[in-house]
Order: C-alpha cells, then structure tokens, then sequence
C-alpha cells in the first residue's frame, strides 16, 4: 500500500532524512521507534505533504500512485490520517465543526452526500464513550486549552471517525495515563483490518503490549538502522540504542 | 494574487464608466456647491421653510470647517466642486433589461451569497418594473406596520407626512456643526430612511426585510432618522451583502438615534461596498457619522456591523447614555483585504448613573490591509457606578498586513469600572496544515477560522443575516492565502 524508497527530505540545510525505505502492506501494524531527533515525525510529515520539508530525493507511492504528486488535503481524503505528535489549537473553532467538515470533505471525495447531523452526532458519541472522552469536548474550541492527553484522544476520535486506510500515529502514546491509552489503543484496536495498515510511532514497549505490530523499526539519524519483528521492541527496551548506533558506524 | 471577488468586481466595473447623468434639462444639477444649489435641492423636494433653513445653517457652517485629516487613512483630495448634489435617478435605459443581460459573474457572486432569486434582479441594477411587482410586498408590510402605528418611510415622505416630528429630533443626535461630513450630509442630503416607533410598540418585524425590497439608490448622503418612543423596540438592518457599487466615490451618512425611556433600538449593518480594484482604485470612500442616544433611563442601543467592503473606511457608531441604567452595545466585524484601509471602533460616552457599555471589536487584515480599531470610552463626573467592558481582537491573514489598537480611556468619576482586553492572532501554517491533514482545502480552513473568530458578533445578528454575513466573509477573503 504504502512504498518508500530511499525517501531524502531536507529543512533548511540540514538533511534529516538520508535515505529511508520501509513498505507497508495492508492489514500490517509497523513500529518506529528510535532516539530523539532521528527524523521519525518528519518521516511522518512527509508522507502527509508537510510543504516545510522539501523532498530531495526518493520516491513514496501509496497503491501505486506517486503520493509526493498530492496535496495535503488529497492525500487525507485518499485516506492517509496523520495523528499529530503535537496537535495545534484552533480557538474558536468548534470541534465538532472541524470533525463534520473533515468527514464531509473526504465523504465528497468519494461520491457520497452530507452526513446526516443527526447521525454524525450519534456516531460521534458513540466514539467518544469508546475512548472515555466527555461529549462536552464536541463543544470545544479545537485543542483548545485541551491537557496533552485530552489532545492525543481528540486526535483518536478523528481516526476512528474518519477510519482511515493508513494511520500513522506520531507519538499518539506519549503523555497518557494508563486508561488512556489502553482506551486508545482500543480505539486503534477496532480500526485494525485486512484492508488497512497502520505504523505507530512510539518510544514505548508499553503500547505494543496493547497494539501488537507486525514490525519494529528502528529509525537513526535519518536512516533505518534495524527492522524486526516485535521482539525488537523487547529488545531495545533492555539495551537501548546505543548499540545499535555502533553496530551502524561499525 | 487577485482573487476571484475582485475579477468579478473589475467586469462589473464596465458600468462604471458610464457616469451618471447630467442632464440639466432633466432633473440632476450641474457640479458645485453655493446656498443657489442647496436652495434647489430643497425646492425640488418640496420642502418646508425649517427644512431651508436647516440646510442652509449647516452649509454656512460646513464653509468654516475644515476637511480632517486622519493618521491612519489615506486618500487623494476631494473637489467639492465637482460633485453633482443632486443627480436623477439613473433612467430604465441604461439598465439591463433582465437577469439574461447581467454579468453572469456577478450572478455566480450571489449566488455564492445565498441572495434569494427575486432579490437579485433588482440588486443587479434590473430596470425596477421588470423585476417583480414589489409594490404589492411593500403595501402588505406598510399596512402590518400602520396597524401597531409605526412610521417608516424615506426621509422625503417624513419631511412632508410628518414634519413635526422630524423637526423635533433631526440633528439632535449627530449637530449640524458636529464634523464636516456631517455638516455637509446636513446641507446636502438627499434621502433616506425614517422610522418612529410609537410608545409601547414592538415593532412587528425586522424593518430590514421591508428596506431590502423597497431600498432604492439612496445615494451618497443619506440621512436615518430613527426614533423610539418610551417602552418600545425595534431592530433595524442597513446594507446588503451583495457587493454595492455606485458612481459616487464619497459616500457621507449620517445616522441618528433616539432611544426614550425603557427603549431598544438594535442597529445592524452589514456592508459590502466596492472596496476599489487590487490596488485600491475605483472604490467608495465611505465616512459616516452614526450615533445612537440613549435618552431616556433603561434604554438601550445596541450596534453590530459587519463590514467588507470600501476603499476606506472612516466610522465611529457612537452611544451616548444619558439615562440613568441605560446600555450601549457596540459588536464589529471590519474585514480589510488587498488596499483596504479601515478606520473603525466606537465612542460609550457615560453621562448618566450606573450606565454600562460593551465593545467588541474583531478585526481582519490580509493582503496589504491596514485595520486600526480606535476606541473612546469617557465616563463624565456625573456617571456614578459607569462600568465598560472593551475586548478587541485582530486576526492577520498574511505577512504584509497590519493591525492597529487605539483604545481612549477618559475617567472623570473614580467609581467607573472599565476594562479593556485586546488580542491579535495570526492565521499559521501549522493549522492550516492540520486542517488539510483532515481532508479540508485551505480555503474552506481560513473560513472556518474566521468564522470561529467572528462567532461572538454574527450572533448578534438577525439570523438570516448571520448566515449571509458569513458567506460574505469567505467570499471577501476568497485567495486571501497562498
Ligand atoms: N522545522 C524545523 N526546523 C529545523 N529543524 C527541524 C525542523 N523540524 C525538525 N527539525 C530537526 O530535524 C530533526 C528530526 O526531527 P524529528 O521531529 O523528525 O525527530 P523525532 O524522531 O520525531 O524526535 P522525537 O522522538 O523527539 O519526537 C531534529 O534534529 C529536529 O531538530
Ligand atoms: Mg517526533
């Protein structure tokens, strides 16, 4: 589903991605995990059009087609959901309106009419009682004054409201307390199916305890350094990166 | 980059270059200004002495002032002598015949505004008898409104059917002598709107539905006289969201308020005059003095205006409480796009005891625009217990605008609770970006920050207003990114 072949993205100067390949194929969960600063949520910006990276070399393509070729907006109604490792406030913007109108624009997209509001708020509800969010949080400006892990759920109910074909959830994990995130992953749980693919990127064994990946990567200083299956995760916990970094200098 | 609302803008603009009519054997008066002309005026309208009289005192006083100049607007000098007061109405002629000759862009425009289809003909400058017969609509609301005894009509037809009342409250509010558009709207004006709400009354109905199917070109010194008498209510809509354009580039009304014991008089206007091509030219210039007085105790004026369009704007709806508990309300939305200039805000004079005031400025800048909010809050000595509460926000879309805060505090009475919040935010990349990351376009994005940034004041609106409002916003800001 999703192809990268030695993705190069640079910011600036400074070249964070140097060559980075990974392949997604539906029904798969991968992790990426590595140290701070190696170009996880980059990698993840890029595959969502972020236009401050500037691609300098490399391919993506999702089925096939050549994703770098779309806009952001494009790629989100083709159906690639981005959760944010730092979701951005929106005052004044009603949460629910943001949610109808994300839903809308990607229903347009494929040919089919308005949701019902009164459907939509069902649906929402419902969603929102699986992820232990208060209904008052529809009312809400978008993040606004939100806690950190009221805004990685928020992040959730779009996925589950949006049910993407690709999520990548940048760090969906960090900054929960522990009902939280089994809450979440429940969340990321039911959205698993033949269909659908789904990379988390994750410091923590923690969360692939509830949401268990298929493969582990490792990301460092802009290139994949080791990828595995869920023993890695294991693994790196025990010994860290370190000797990972050396095994790729070496 | 131009956007799509000033194409649409530049090809209506063909009819711009058809002038109006100077006739002299008509109707319409050559250009220039001296007592003969304000004489003819008057003549022509038929009248009363005090009516002459009027006119004439203010122009003598009008010859003595000088033409302001303001820090934060700009424009090229204006030749009083080369306006025409008193021009014909434009003949069926040089009008479209239907809907099938307009501009089909302007018709997309309105459509995108959500005008209903009999409202369009005449918008679009359709000869009136081919539009639709508005005049059975108009006896329908005139007999709804003559059963509960209101009065509403143009400024001619009250100086003719109700010339004691006129005479009683005309430059009251706004003095002949108060600024020199005034002074010469006072000399010159030549038509415009009259309400008189008797004691007790509710007004029936948004008077903006009757203005809407009965507005003709009132031209570019309008004068509204509204007053409410004890106990009564009323909400009053000015404007239209479909882009107005006009021959005059000086527009100066003058708007006056009279609200008596336990009254209410809501004012809205929604504006969206032709704000002149990317580099700002060919747009209206658009100075007006409006005032709102709160008479009598209890009573209350409240004001909200959403504002688009214009070259420059120069404005200042103002209340003065005079009444003992009396409220003043003032909720602004002034969008300034490409060349824009907007200088805009409000005046809560507090003269009476426990009068209390609310200020809610929202601004917006894009393009090259330049937005100043200038607000006066004076408490008298006398004003015991005043209080005010001023928030006034600025939303920048863009790098090269800008936004200025003025507020004016003058506390003559140490009791005065006054507070004033102000904030300015800037529309960024990184929610641009997050919306997208949703599957929402950019345009739809800014809208709905927008909207979200105005909410506080569209709710101040009538509701079918609120909802046109809105879509004028977006259509004003359309390119405003990217
Ligand atoms: N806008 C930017 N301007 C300059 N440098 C940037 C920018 N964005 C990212 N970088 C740099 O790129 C590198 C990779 O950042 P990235 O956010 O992708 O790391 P990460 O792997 O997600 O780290 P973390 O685990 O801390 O979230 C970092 O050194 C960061 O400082
Ligand atoms: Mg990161």
């Amino acid at each position: 589903m999703l192809e990268i072949n030695n993705l190069k993205s640079r910011i600036g100067d400074s070249e964070i991605l140097r060559g980075v390949s990974l392949s997604v194929k539906t029904g798969e969960v991968h992790a990426i995990m590595g140290p701070n600063g190696s170009g996880k949520s980059t990698l993840a910006q890029v595959v969502a059009g972020h236009e401050d990276y500037e691609v300098s070399g490399g391919s993506v393509t999702y089925d096939g087609k050549d994703l770098l070729e779309l806009e952001p907006e494009e790629r989100a109604r083709e159906g690639i959901f981005l959760g944010f490792q730092y979701p951005v406030e929106i005052p004044g913007v009603n949460n629910a309106y943001l949610l109808k109108a994300a839903v809308n624009a990607k229903r347009k997209h494929q040919g089919l009419g308005e949701v019902d509001a009164f459907e939509f708020l069902k649906l929402a509800r419902e969603k929102m009682a699986m992820l232990g969010m208060d209904p008052k949080f529809l009312n809400r400006g978008v993040n606004e004054g939100f806690s950190g892990g009221e805004k990685k759920r928020n992040e959730i109910l779009q996925m589950a409201m949006l049910e993407p074909r690709l999520a990548i959830l940048d760090e969906t994990d960090s900054g929960l307390d522990i009902d939280a995130l089994k809450a979440v992953a429940e969340g990321v749980n039911t959205l698993r199916s033949p269909d659908r693919a789904i990379v988390l990127v994750t410091h923590y064994q923690r969360l692939l305890d509830y949401i268990q990946p298929d493969f582990v990567h490792v990301l460092s200083e802009g290139r994949i350094v080791r990828s595995g299956d869920k023993s890695l995760a294991l693994e790196l916990e025990e010994k860290g990166y370190d000797w990972l970094r050396e095994a790729a200098t070496a | 980059m131009a956007t799509e609302s000033e194409n649409l803008e530049s090809l209506v603009n063909r009819r711009y270059e058809h002038g109006f009519v100077t006739d002299i054997a008509t109707e319409s008066l050559p250009p220039g200004l001296d007592e003969d002309v304000i004489r003819a005026i008057s003549a022509r309208k038929n009248e009363p002495e005090f009516m002459l009289e009027w006119r004439l005192q203010a122009y003598r006083q009008w010859l003595e002032m000088r033409e302001p100049d303001w820090a934060h607007v700009h424009y090229p000098k204006i030749d009083y002598n080369e306006i025409s007061y008193f021009s014909a109405p434009k003949s069926d002629e040089d009008r479209p015949k239907s809907l099938d000759e307009v501009d089909p862009k302007l018709l997309e425009t309105y459509d995108k505004l959500g005008i209903p289809l009999h409202e369009r003909a005449r918008l679009a400058g359709v000869a009136v008898d081919a539009v639709f017969d508005s005049v059975s609509v108009a006896t329908t609301f005139k007999e709804k409104l003559a059963d509960v005894g209101v009065i509403f009509c143009s400024f001619s037809e009250a100086v003719q059917e109700h010339p004691a009342l006129v005479r009683k409250y005309l430059g009251t509010v706004v003095p002949r002598r108060d600024n020199f558009f005034a002074a010469l709207n006072a000399a010159v004006f030549s038509d415009g709107s009259f309400v008189y709400i008797p004691k007790g009354v509710r007004c029936p109905m948004e008077l903006s539905t009757y203005f809407r199917i009965n507005a003709a070109n009132t031209g570019q010194f309008e004068r509204t006289l509204i007053i409410a008498d004890e106990g009564s209510h009323v909400s009053y809509l000015e404007g239209c969201t479909a882009p107005m354009r006009d021959e005059n580039q000086l527009h100066a009304a003058v708007v006056e308020l009279v609200a008596l014991k336990d009254a209410e008089i809501k004012y809205s206007t929604v504006q969206n005059w032709y704000p002149g091509d990317e580099n700002g030219v060919g747009g209206i210039y658009n100075f007006v003095t409006k005032r709102g007085d709160c008479r009598g105790a209890n009573s209350k004026i409240s004001w909200t205006q959403v504002e688009t369009g214009s070259a420059i704007t120069w404005k200042y709806p103002s209340c003065l409480l005079r009444g003992e508990n009396s409220v003043g309300e003032f909720y602004s939305v002034a969008v300034a796009n490409n060349m824009q200039q907007a200088d805009t805000g409000t005046k809560m004079i507090h003269i009476g005891r426990n009068t209390s005031s609310t200020i809610v400025s929202k601004g917006i800048s894009a393009g090259r625009a330049e937005n100043a909010y200038r607000g006066l809050v004076r408490v008298m000595p006398q004003a015991h217990g005043a209080r005010n509460h001023t928030q006034c926000d600025s939303l920048l879309i863009g790098k090269q605008c800008g936004a200025h805060t003025f507020p004016y505090m003058e506390i003559k009475n140490p009791t005065a609770r006054v507070e004033h919040e102000a904030t300015t935010s800037k529309i960024s990349a990184d929610q641009l970006f997050y919306c997208r990351q949703r599957g929402i376009s950019e345009e739809d994005a800014v809208n709905m920050i927008v909207n979200g940034f105005c909410k506080e004041v569209f709710k101040e609106l009538p509701m079918e207003f609120a909802v046109e409002a809105q879509a004028l916003l977006n259509v004003s800001l359309e390119g405003a990114v990217g």
